[in-house]
């Protein structure tokens, strides 16, 4: 072991043969940041994360293009440009720093189209997305202060002032817009089931972004694997639902549709993947999350069944949206070592 | 085997191999040192030498401010230059011992003999510990002896020697632990005496195979030690954490290992102790990581306490053009420096160097209310929401939050994509709430 000792650690009583240092060159001038540490930072970045999850929609992107054809596009580009244009403004206004680059109004924009009928007059688009900016985001104080989902909100607006062309559905390829009924449309008024297949792969009318369950789950998955998305909230949601829909149905199989009709019909998928698992306006604990999603679970299936509206996605996320601060607020987890006062 | 570890945590990058396989050197004998005489947390130390008093090496020139204090030692023979308040490492001015070297290296006489360690009583052990000086040489620099004393109602089972090193680039643990070997476990067998225990646990982490290898090695022919390779992941090596990894226990919030049994020590100060027990050699001198890519020619030093930062840098082949940060500590809790003149002290364990690319500066956003600090807080708190609390001084609240639990490991600002300088807002709230407690 001695020899594995190269060093001559200091021994009293002897001393070790030390030199000493040459004079102590003068201290160097250099100026040194200071900051509090960590000093260590992950890349990611707030702005990452809004192209990320913009990214991770280019599946259904494409996907409604190839159902309702070019049009789509002009919808979501109106539709982002008038959320950046709108954020912007409201910057100037408030005299604030430049955001329009970080990605989180872009993705609201993006958001909000994906949820539109595809025949939707652009006018219409540009003020929904301005208000969901404007009202939904910027006048709760901006990025991460909103308590609801902006895009949702916006949509929300749309409904309420202009309800018909808001239900006025485009035929899925075609070139001219034949109105026709939405999957969860022509059930509830009509007892028509579509197909499951139709509705898993998304030929079927509906919102741009909505329609095919596919182009939205391989977006939506990748956003869990990479844990933007909390995979409680669509997993409680789309649990929640599949179950209480499941016990209606087996009550009544003639008057209730069955559960894979509720997972894959209407705008629940968008909404589970995109929507509730908005950061800003969901729980941060865990607990939270699974009570979130079980909320907006039940209040969907009871609006599909009870309520005088064919679809209940929005309704639900946004209702549920208004309880997070409560949610958070009671579900504090025990830290480390927490002891019962 | 499988790896041990604790729940949630990060996973920074390590660049250990900048020096986990240098040796270490000794750095030749400053001309001038600076002891501080507030080394460890507690009571300062009260200097008992003046003005222009000639000091040999190892002499007592500060002692015992209080129960939980320390001492300290003249580290190189010379003049008592002043005792001044001058800049201290940790970013405070303390009054330190500033000593004009002779260049002779003389030391003091020993108190008394050396004598059979096994020997001693606990008593004896604890004496020797608290008139060597020896505090946590992990960063906290918690007094020794104080560890070493439970109250009577407290019964210690357990040993556990911290030998993780989880803070990205240091290794001077490891380095100990490679080439001290038979010394550090020395250091483990007299502090388990003092204890009275005849378990010690020595948790590794799987990045230092050769550590966990000399170390196996050489507690073979000693009953009762235990080497536990442990998870790479930070913070690993806090207290808490390495608890939790180890023994799958829980230490109380507020509480301290020894309620749960256990006690622990780092690596350098079991070889303090060794040192100081049978050598009766006080702590004057530790080794330092200096690295980073902000400096030439990273390296293991061993250095005396009080040196100059400047000396070791020097020693290293100087700062890069492009280093624009130096701190005392590793990335994840170190302290910035804003200059190279403040001394070495006993909770040196490095002194890293960076440069713009390696320690970015994030652009700070609001925060999203993504979670991802309370994903990977260890102390299973919730950042975000003290940082806020922190910041609108709802101190009551705070405390409600478990804010005074927070260990400072910086996960939580390391992962945050808004880049929210979080540790700085709950430090903040945490020195306010222990105030409001104190009025």
């Amino acid at each position: 072991m001695e020899e594995k000792q190269n060093i001559r650690a200091a021994e009293p009583g002897k001393n070790p043969e030390v030199k000493p240092a040459p004079a102590a060159k003068a201290e160097e001038k250099r100026l040194l940041v200071l900051s509090s540490s960590p000093h260590f930072k992950t890349p990611a970045n707030v702005s990452l994360i809004m192209w990320l999850v913009v990214a991770t929609l280019l599946p259904a992107i494409g996907f409604s293009i190839y159902n309702f054809g070019w049009r789509c596009l002009a919808v979501m580009t109106t539709s982002m440009l008038m959320a950046m244009l709108a954020e912007e403004l409201v910057n100037l206004i408030r005299r604030r720093k430049m955001t329009i680059g970080d990605g989180s109004a872009a993705l609201t924009g993006l958001l909000l189209a994906m949820t539109l009928p595809p025949g939707l007059s652009l006018g219409m688009v540009g003020i929904g997305s301005a208000f969901a900016i404007i009202v939904g985001k910027q006048m709760f104080g901006g990025l991460g202060f909103n308590i609801f989902n902006p895009a949702l909100l916006g949509r929300a607006f749309l409904q309420t002032s202009f309800p018909i062309a808001m239900t006025t559905w485009t035929i899925p390829r075609t070139i001219d817009a034949i109105t026709t009924a939405t999957p969860l449309g022509s059930y509830k008024f009509e007892k028509h089931l579509t197909p499951y297949l139709d509705l898993l792969i998304g030929k079927v009318g509906g919102s741009i972004g909505e329609t095919s369950a596919i182009a939205i789950l391989i977006g939506g998955l990748i956003l869990i694997i990479m844990k933007i998305s909390n995979w409680r909230i669509p997993l409680s949601y789309l649990g929640t639902v599949v179950i209480f829909s499941g016990i209606l149905w087996l009550i009544n199989p003639t008057q209730y549709p069955d559960p894979v009709f509720h997972l894959f019909s209407g705008g629940l998928m968008l909404g589970a993947f995109f929507m509730a698992t908005d950061m800003v306006t969901s729980p941060t604990t865990s607990l939270g999350a699974w009570i979130f999603g079980i909320g907006a679970g039940g209040l969907l299936v009871l609006i599909r069944q009870f309520g005088g509206l064919p679809e209940g996605v929005m309704y639900s996320i946004l209702l549920m949206n208004g309880f997070v601060p409560l949610i958070n607020r009671y579900t504090r987890p025990k830290y480390f070592g927490e002891v019962k006062k | 085997m499988k790896l041990k570890t604790f729940k949630k945590g990060v996973h920074p990058a390590e660049f250990k191999q900048l020096s986990e396989h240098k040796r270490i050197e000794q750095l030749p004998l400053p001309g001038e040192v600076f002891i501080p005489l507030q080394q460890h947390i507690g009571a300062p130390c009260v200097p008992v030498v003046e003005k222009g008093m000639e000091v040999k090496v190892g002499q007592l020139i500060g002692k015992s401010g209080g129960f939980v204090s320390s001492t300290v030692h003249a580290s190189i023979s010379g003049k008592v230059k002043a005792i001044e308040k001058m800049s201290h490492p940790l970013g405070i001015n303390s009054l330190m011992i500033d000593i004009i070297g002779d260049s002779q290296d003389e030391w003091a006489e020993p108190a008394s003999a050396v004598t059979d360690w096994e020997n001693l009583s606990a008593v004896q052990i604890n004496a020797i510990v608290l008139n060597a000086g020896i505090v946590g040489l992990g960063g906290a620099a918690f007094p020794t002896q104080v560890k070493l004393n439970p109250p009577k109602d407290k019964k210690i089972d357990t040993f556990l020697l911290n030998g993780c090193e989880c803070e990205p680039y240091l290794t001077a643990d490891h380095r100990l632990m490679v080439e001290r070997t038979d010394e550090v476990i020395l250091g483990v067998r007299i502090l388990m005496k003092a204890l009275g225990v005849s378990r010690a646990i020595i948790g590794i982490e799987s990045n230092k195979p050769d550590a966990i290898a000399a170390m196996t090695k050489a507690t073979e022919k000693f009953w009762g030690i235990i080497i536990q390779p442990l998870q790479v992941k930070y913070p690993q090596g806090a207290e808490k954490m390495l608890i939790a990894a180890a023994l799958k226990r829980k230490v109380p919030a507020g509480g301290l290992p020894m309620d749960v049994g256990v006690v622990v020590n780092n690596v350098g100060t079991a070889l303090a102790v060794a040192e100081a027990v049978t050598k009766h050699k006080p702590l004057i001198e530790r080794v330092v990581t200096v690295t980073g890519q902000g400096v030439r020619t990273p390296k293991n030093v061993l250095t005396r306490i009080g040196t100059p930062f400047q000396n070791l840098i020097d020693f290293c082949g100087g700062l890069t053009d492009n280093a624009t940060k130096v701190m005392m500590g590793g990335p994840m809790m170190g302290v910035a420096q804003s200059s190279l003149a403040v001394p070495v002290v006993k909770a040196t364990s490095g002194i890293v160097c960076l440069t713009a690319d390696s320690s970015i500066e994030k652009q700070e956003y609001p925060c999203i209310k993504c979670g991802g600090c309370a994903r990977v807080c260890p102390m299973n708190l919730m950042p975000t929401r003290l940082a806020r609390l922190a910041q609108f001084e709802k101190w009551d609240e705070a405390e409600q939050y478990g804010i005074v639990n927070c260990i400072e490991c910086g996960s939580c600002a390391f992962v945050c994509p808004a880049g929210i300088p979080l540790v700085q807002h709950i430090r903040i709230g945490k020195m306010r709430v222990a105030e409001k407690h104190r009025k």
